[in-house]
């Protein structure tokens, strides 16, 4: 009998085989690879931006009398404490906070009473609803805020007249075209989107016996509505909360297209100004205060959410789902719903389309149709400054080859990272690797689209080791979009990854196959699906993305929304609303393409 | 042709001790069953063999050679151990039919094309699924996918097999036929054989032996029918047989050689020296528990010896093979087998006819068995 003791091993033995274990796993190579590239790309940019905003630059350090690279607190004395304080940082704060609390509620208000109507009760036209009640999240907010000028639009300050004053001759006042109340009208008209995802989801997951035993204990509709269904999806409703106040609060676009008009600003549109003035250290203390505020409402949430998180999945799928009757306000509140759907969703459209006819802004009669916005020849000197329409025009064809370029390799490598990182996430569940990588991928989700930007714009613009400086390139783009979306892509990665049995891997570990040959052969046929629609969902997010990439963006780069956003500011509004049609043409077919070939899953493309 | 030897297995999952110190031995050729409670960690054991998991400390032995040396990090990967798992779930690869699934194994090793064929083709016919050959596993019923799944593991015909609750997933007709024809194969294969199950019919027809696991502790092994009539502790006793077995509390003294056990009911039972485990010397009285299994009692409507106990029915239920009939002994419940259909009225009283030589007796602090049963 051999004698089996723990002292009669040999130290070296067991290190040459430790370290032949961790060495010859390619998956330990890849974890390693990937904690390096996450905390290069993630939190590098975070440090660097603190240090920054801490650091005496060329420009001020004469005004000051200080040296170059000094530490300093002259930027965050600026902010917080002088006497520009108000107009920099106070004002803008109070009015992000504003616009994202107002927004947050209506959205998630208007989102959950749809979700409701649409899960869990006999509404009628649930397949049109269903489909209409989510093309507002496929357009841009940008797009719908140029819709709303359209719509609203004054000549005193819009310079032409808008549909409503063309039609019916009232101008409408500032108050309503521009400014709080028209963004806070635009983003819920957009955000809702999110909370109706995620509300129908936990709505569908409830089994509906749980509302009928309410119903034999003698609740009535309304009881049963406020003691079981609502507190079931409360958790599915605050995840809502905090995905659109953060969102708000990072907005740049929309701000910029209905509030600069009017002097109203924010903290992302001070962000972007100061960065365009070259004012990096203030635009990145104000990005610091923006992700400080991010990272609260996620913590708060966590807290407010706690174990709860799971009470969605605790009542299983598959349970029954008995639609509650409308009774007699059924009629009314379908009206309801197809006016709002009219009116919200349709009917801006259309307008926005038309306007792309009209020769000359506000001037809604028939001979003043025209196509000269998408195919004339720039003969006109007076309109655009002689510039063709988009379809003979270089810098339309040009964006339009960058934005699919840009979306292609975004997409591409963009569904590749997030799926290995969804991949470690699964893979790691439970263990500290896999709890790096889930932090790491998490953090660009906490920092605002113009904020992200703004970092990428500053660090990239000078070389770093290896990599050389990227300013104007094409690749700090996609760069900068990839590691945006990671949070998403790495989200819809894990799910896709979780769903694939571990068993199947072992199965095939039992058989004698390695690392690579699992992941050909098993783990990516089965995973395929949701490549696919993974890739989708970049693809459509990145088609329409604004903010993010409006500070990195140089002519030579320019995409779709960028030239609109160009053409917007300089009042050729027609030749805008010609851009963001043609782009969301694209986002349309791609989504109809994705839900035709693949299972393409809104609720994991929370991109936005 | 394997022997497999544990030796000193620890297995943490974070904190959580999974495995504790386990030593077991299977030898060339055994069908051998791991049998416990859900969590008892014979699922893990079974991954540890197959390599699948790693222990945190102790030694595996295939046929002498080393495949695992925790103290010196060796662990040899599960391709290399000349093993086969079928998995619970079974595992089978959705986007593959049957064939590539089967085939699999054999195409990483690089076996020619036509070997692979005949290798596959005889490997679904000894599981009676030939004609599916061409399917995928979402379009064959239950029964057929765990064929598949035995299938894919006797493909490479391995020394050793390993099944983790292979029949869990099946209805219960299904179950009892797989059963045979697991039997069947590994009088066929003479493969060694490594079953974890919680289903102590499973474990008592098919095992040569059976290792039974509580808690992470691996607490008695044994053949089956020695695990039935003599329960190493009164957890096994318990967790063993069904209907289960009838404890009766009591107090034990020696009486010369003879155990003595006087039962909480007034009854006394004499137990002869030669059964008693060796070494067992209780100083004075000590609790005792007796164990006796249903089967082991027969009911008499008259007395028919002084030695039976008068009961009272408490409940019969009839199941056509059988009839369950509980009666109270005083305030001590006791269940009985009996053959065929019988008919009791409740609160009848009968006569009960005990066997003290087909008893067990448990020492309750140790709870360990201390008197063995003589079963013929």
């Amino acid at each position: 009998m051999r004698k089996v003791t723990t002292e009669n091993y040999s130290k070296s033995k067991r290190l040459k085989n430790q370290i032949k274990a961790v060495v010859t796993n390619p998956y330990n190579l890849i974890v390693l690879v990937a904690i390096i590239l996450l905390a290069y790309l993630i939190l590098l940019p975070l440090l660097d931006m603190i240090t920054t905003s801490f650091t005496l630059s060329a420009k001020d350090a004469r005004r000051i009398h200080g040296d170059v690279g000094q530490f300093t607190l002259y930027y965050w004395q600026r902010l917080l404490a002088s006497n520009l304080s108000k107009s920099l940082l106070y004002i803008p704060l109070r009015n992000s906070l504003l616009i994202a609390c107002c927004v947050s509620f209506f959205a998630i208000l208007l989102g959950s009473v749809l979700a409701w109507l649409m899960v869990r009760t006999d509404l009628p036209f649930k397949g049109f609803f269903s489909t209409a009640v989510i093309i507002p999240y496929m357009i841009p907010s940008w797009c719908k805020s140029q819709a709303w000028i359209t719509m609203f639009k004054n000549e005193r300050i819009g310079g032409a007249m808008g549909f409503v004053q063309g039609v019916t001759g009232w101008a409408p006042p500032d108050w309503l075209a521009y400014g709080p109340i028209a963004i806070v009208i635009v983003l819920t008209l957009h955000y809702y989107a999110y909370a109706y995802l995620l509300v129908s989801a936990a709505l569908n997951s409830i089994n509906s016996e749980l509302e009928e035993m309410g119903g034999v204990l003698g609740a009535g509709k309304a009881t049963i509505l406020r003691r079981i269904t609502f507190p079931l999806v409360l958790p599915a409703m605050l995840s809502a909360v905090i995905l659109t106040f953060s969102k708000s609060i990072g907005t740049f676009g929309v701000i910029n297209f209905l509030g600069s008009k009017v002097n109203f600003s924010t903290l992302s549109s001070m962000l972007y100004s100061n960065s365009k003035s070259q004012n990096t250290q203030m635009a990145f203390a104000m990005a610091i205060i923006m992700i400080a505020i991010a990272s609260i409402t996620v913590f708060v949430n966590q807290q407010l959410i706690g174990k709860r998180k799971s009470y969605a999945t605790i009542g299983g799928k598959g349970g029954r789902s008995t639609p509650i009757s409308l009774g007699k306000h059924k009629p009314i509140i379908t009206g309801i719903l197809l006016i709002f759907f009219a009116v919200g969703v349709i009917m801006p459209l259309v307008i926005l389309v038309a306007e792309t006819f009209m020769l000359q802004e506000g001037n809604w009669s028939l001979s003043n149709m025209t196509l000269y916005y998408w195919i004339g020849d720039g003969s006109k000197k007076d309109i655009m400054e002689g510039l063709p329409g988009i379809f003979r025009n270089p810098s339309f064809l040009n964006a339009l080859k960058n934005s699919l370029v840009l979306t292609f390799t975004t997409a591409i490598f963009g569904t590749i990272f997030g799926q290995t990182a969804g991949y470690i996430c699964a893979k790691g569940r439970g263990k500290v690797h896999g709890g790096i990588v889930e932090q790491l991928v998490f953090i660009p989700y906490l920092v605002p689209s113009i904020a992200f930007g703004a970092i990428y714009l500053s660090m990239f613009s000078v070389s770093h080791g290896p990599i050389p400086s990227l300013y104007g390139t094409f690749a700090l783009v996609v760069l900068v979009s990839v590691v945006k979306h990671l949070p998403f892509a790495s989200r819809s990665g894990t799910s896709n990854m979780l769903q694939i049995s571990g068993e199947l891997e072992e199965a095939a570990t039992i058989e004698g196959a390695g690392f690579f040959k699992r992941f050909i052969s098993i783990v990516f046929p089965l995973a395929k699906g949701g490549f696919i629609s993974g890739f989708m969902l970049i693809f459509v997010s990145i088609m329409k993305e604004l903010d993010l990439i409006i500070l990195i963006i140089t002519p030579k780069t320019a995409t779709l929304p960028y030239l609109a956003f160009q053409y917007q500011n300089g009042n050729s509004t027609q030749a805008s609303n010609a851009v963001a049609v043609v782009m969301f043409s694209i986002v349309f077919l791609v989504y109809a393409l994705a839900n035709i070939f693949g299972d393409a899953d809104l609720a994991k493309s929370m991109g936005g | 042709m394997s022997k497999i030897e544990l030796k000193h297995i620890d297995k943490y999952y974070g904190k959580n001790h999974i495995l504790k110190d386990i030593n077991l031995t299977i030898e060339d050729g055994d069908f051998m069953t791991l049998l416990g409670p859900s969590g008892c960690g014979k699922t893990t054991t079974l991954r540890v063999v197959s390599g699948l998991e790693k222990p945190q400390n102790g030694f595996i032995y295939m046929n002498g050679k080393e495949i695992v040396n925790a103290a010196e990090a060796h662990f040899e990967p599960p391709a290399a151990r000349g093993l086969n798992l079928v998995f619970q779930s079974y595992a089978l690869w959705p986007h593959m039919t049957v064939y590539e699934n089967v085939a699999f194994g054999l195409k990483i090793k690089k076996t020619p094309k036509d070997e692979i064929d005949r290798r596959v083709a005889s490997a679904l016919d000894r599981m009676q699924i030939g004609q599916y050959a061409q399917r995928y596993p979402t379009e064959l019923s239950g029964g057929q996918q765990q064929r598949v799944a035995i299938a894919r593991a006797i493909v490479s015909e391995p020394s050793l097999l390993l099944f983790d609750e292979p029949l869990s997933n099946l209805d219960a007709k299904l179950r009892v036929d797989m059963r045979s024809e697991l039997k069947r194969l590994h009088k066929e294969t003479g493969s060694t054989i490594i079953y974890v199950t919680h289903d102590q019919i499973e474990a008592l027809t098919m095992s040569t032996k059976i290792a039974i696991f509580f808690e992470g502790v691996l607490v008695q092994v044994a053949p089956p029918l020695e695990l039935y009539n003599n329960p190493a502790d009164l957890r096994v006793a318990d967790f063993i047989g069904n209907p289960r077995i009838n404890f009766i509390d009591g107090k034990g003294k020696l009486d010369g050689k003879d155990l003595v056990v006087k039962t909480v009911d007034g009854e006394t039972f004499r137990f002869a020296s030669e059964n008693l485990v060796e070494g067992f010397r209780p100083s004075g009285e000590f609790d005792a528990v007796i164990g006796v299994r249903p089967e082991q009692v027969t009911i008499h409507r008259t007395r028919k010896h002084d030695t039976d106990v008068a009961a009272k029915v408490y409940t019969v239920m009839p199941a056509g093979s059988e009839t369950i009939v509980d009666v109270m002994v005083g305030k001590t419940r006791i269940t009985i087998k009996e053959l065929g259909i019988t008919h009791y009225e409740h609160d009848d009283i009968v006569y009960l006819e005990l066997n003290p030589q087909k008893m067990n007796v448990f020492d309750k602090a140790s709870k360990k068995l201390v008197k063995y049963a003589v079963v013929d």
